[in-house]
C-alpha cells in the first residue's frame, strides 16, 4: 500500500499535494509525538490551506502530510460523503494530489471526517483524520491556554468533572451529547471533536490509526489503534450512548446514529442513517425499512446515492 | 532537502552519496512506514527505500533522517555514525545542524547501540510540553534475532513479543525508567536493513 507503485498525477502548479515539504516535514514530525504521546495536544507550525477555518484546514493539513500517490481518499461530513464541504474537500484532493477517491469505507486508505466515525468498524492501516474546530476540552471552563496547558501537564481534571456533574444536578443525566470529553490512555483529557457520544465507544481499541488537526489552533493530537478510551461518567451516572426507538427508514439498521429529515412541508419526516455509505449499502444488499417504499422517502435516498456522479459532473 | 546548489558542492563533498531522487514520493512513503511503526508498535514493518547511504547508515535509517531532520532539528550522532561520510550526507541533504550535546539534540543517531549513552542525557521533554523529547533512532543488527522480551502498551492488542537485537545489557532497565516517567519521556525507533520498529515511551516491556 505504501509503496511508490503508482506514478503521481496531479496539478504541478502545486507540490504534491498542496504543502511544501518544510511544513510536511514540521506536521509529521508532531504527528509522531501525537502518536507517542495518546490524546496530547501536540502544537505545530506551517503555511495556511487554502481555505476559510471551518473548512477542516487542520484536518487537511493532516491529510496532505500523510497521503500518497497510492492512497484511496474518503471524505465524510455529518457521516455523509455528498455535502458542499465534503466534496470540495475531496476535490482539492483530486486535485493537488491526484489520489483515487471511493465513498466506500472499507476501500478508503485515509479517511477525513468532520462530525462523525463510519459505521462499519475500520481496520489497520486505514487512516481516519479528523477535522477538529476546538481541540482544547477545557476551554469553556478555563480560557487561559496556559492555564489549561497547566491543568493537562498535572492531569488535573477536578474541573471537568465538575462540568459534568453540573449537567447531573440540572437535568438528572449528562446533557452534553456532542464533543463528550474523553481520558485517552489513562493520562490526557481529549476533545473527540463534535462527534456525537453515540461515536465515542467506537475510537477505544479501534484497529485503525486516529489522527486529529485543529488547524485555527495549530494542534495536533492522535489516538493510536489498540488504546483505551474511556468516555467520562460517575458511577452513579454511567456514560450511555443515544438510542432511537425506531430502525432507519431506509435500511432498516437498528444499530446506527439517525439523523432527522424533513420530507414536506406536512410534517411528512423520518429517522436515516447519518452515514450515507453505510445506508445504501446495506439498501443494496436487500435490507428495507419501514418507509423504504415511499416515493418522498426515496428521491431523498436517491439524491445521496448518486452525489460521486454529480461531483464528476461538476469538474 | 538537495537542490543542487553548486556553492554546497565543494571539493570535500566528492563522494558525497545520493539522497532520495524523488524527495517527495519517497518522504512521504518512509513517514508513512514510521508512522505505521510508531502507532502499531512492536511489529515489524518494511521500508522500501532504494537509498544507498554512507557506511554505517543502513537503508531505512538513512531514509527515516531524509524524511524527518531539516535545519529545524539539531540532531546527535554517536560515534561511529559520526565517523565517515554520514555528517556530510545529513548536513548536506537535510541541512541538519549536528549537536555535541545530548540534551539540545531532537533526534539522536545511534549505529553502535552496545556504546550509547544514557537515555537519561537526552531531553525527556517538560509537565505542559512531553512533545519536547528527543526521539533516538538506533540501528541494530537485526530486529527479531535478539532476546525476546514482552511489549503492551498504546498500539498493541494485548501483548506482542518482540526480540531486538543488539542492545546492551541495561538496555531495558533503562527504558522500564524510561517509561515510569510517562507521559515524558524519549521515543526510540529501531532500524534495521530496510525495516523499522517503533517503541514509543508508552510502551512497557517485560523480560
Ligand atoms: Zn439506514
Amino acid at each position: 500500500m505504501n509503496a511508490v507503485a503508482k506514478k503521481a498525477s496531479w496539478d504541478e502548479a502545486y507540490n504534491f499535494a498542496y504543502l511544501d515539504e518544510q511544513t510536511k516535514r514540521m506536521i509529521r514530525r508532531a504527528l509522531l509525538k501525537a502518536v507517542a504521546i495518546p490524546g496530547y495536544q501536540v502544537p505545530f507550525g506551517g503555511r495556511e490551506m487554502p481555505l476559510a477555518y471551518g473548512w477542516g484546514t487542520g484536518g487537511m493539513q493532516v491529510t496532505a502530510s500523510v497521503i500518497g500517490p497510492s492512497d484511496t481518499l474518503k471524505v465524510i461530513d455529518q457521516g455523509a460523503d455528498d455535502t458542499t464541504n465534503a466534496v470540495s474537500i475531496r476535490r482539492f484532493f483530486k486535485r493537488v494530489a491526484g489520489v483515487a477517491t471511493t465513498e466506500a469505507t472499507e476501500e478508503a486508505s485515509v479517511i477525513q471526517t468532520r462530525h462523525r466515525i463510519p459505521e462499519k468498524p475500520l481496520k489497520e492501516g486505514q487512516v481516519l483524520v479528523y477535522q477538529v474546530p476546538q481541540p482544547e476540552p477545557l476551554r469553556k471552563l478555563e480560557p487561559r491556554e496556559t492555564e489549561t496547558r497547566k491543568m493537562h501537564g498535572y492531569a488535573e481534571y477536578g474541573l471537568m468533572h465538575v462540568r459534568l456533574y453540573e449537567d447531573i444536578s440540572r437535568f438528572g443525566h449528562i446533557a452534553t451529547t456532542y464533543s463528550y470529553p474523553v481520558m485517552v490512555n489513562g493520562r490526557y483529557v481529549m476533545s473527540p471533536s463534535p462527534i456525537p457520544k453515540f461515536d465515542n465507544p467506537k475510537m477505544e481499541n479501534n484497529k485503525a490509526i486516529q489522527l486529529f488537526g485543529a488547524g485555527r489552533e495549530k494542534r495536533i493530537y492522535a489516538i493510536p489503534p489498540y488504546t483505551r478510551v474511556k468516555s467520562l461518567d460517575f458511577d452513579d451516572h454511567p456514560f450511555e450512548v443515544q438510542r432511537w426507538p425506531q430502525a432507519c427508514a431506509l435500511c432498516g439498521a437498528r444499530n446506527s446514529y439517525l439523523d432527522e429529515v424533513v420530507l414536506d412541508d406536512k410534517g411528512g419526516r423520518m429517522f436515516v442513517c447519518s452515514d450515507t455509505h453505510f445506508c445504501a449499502d446495506r439498501q443494496e444488499k436487500g435490507h428495507r425499512g419501514p418507509m423504504a417504499a415511499d416515493p418522498a422517502a426515496r428521491a431523498f435516498a436517491r439524491s445521496s446515492e448518486t452525489s460521486e456522479q454529480k461531483e464528476d459532473d461538476g469538474r | 532537502m538537495s537542490d543542487g546548489n553548486p556553492m554546497l558542492t565543494a571539493p570535500d563533498m566528492e563522494g558525497l552519496k545520493p539522497g532520495f531522487s524523488e524527495p517527495v514520493f519517497e518522504a512521504q512513503v518512509a513517514f508513512r512506514t514510521v508512522l505505521n511503526a510508531m502507532s502499531y508498535a512492536g511489529r515489524v514493518h518494511a521500508l522500501e527505500t532504494k537509498l544507498d547511504p554512507p557506511a554505517p547508515l543502513d537503508p531505512a535509517m538513512a531514509a527515516l533522517a531524509l524524511t524527518l531532520f531539516d535545519f529545524d532539528t539539531p540532531v546527535w550522532l554517536d560515534a561511529a555514525a559520526a565517523d565517515g561520510g554520514t555528517p556530510d550526507f545529513l548536513r548536506f541533504h537535510c541541512g541538519a545542524p549536528l549537536v555535541a550535546a545530548l540534551g539540545e539534540a531532537r533526534f539522536a543517531v545511534v549505529a553502535d547501540p552496545s556504546k550509547m549513552p544514557p537515555f537519561d542525557r537526552f531531553a525527556i521533554g517538560e509537565d505542559r510540553y512531553p512533545d519536547r523529547s528527543a526521539t533516538l533512532l538506533i540501528q541494530v543488527p537485526s530486529l527479531t534475532g535478539g532476546p525476546a522480551m514482552a511489549w503492551r502498551g498504546p498500539g498493541i492488542d494485548g501483548a506482542t513479543t518482540v526480540a531486538i537485537a543488539g542492545l546492551p545489557a541495561d538496555f531495558w532497565a533503562q527504558w522500564a525508567d524510561n517509561h515510569a516517567l510517562y507521559p515524558l519521556g524519549v521515543d526510540v525507533v529501531f532500524a534495521a536493513g530496510r525495516a523499522l520498529v517503533g517503541l514509543p515511551r508508552g510502551i512497557q516491556v517485560e523480560g
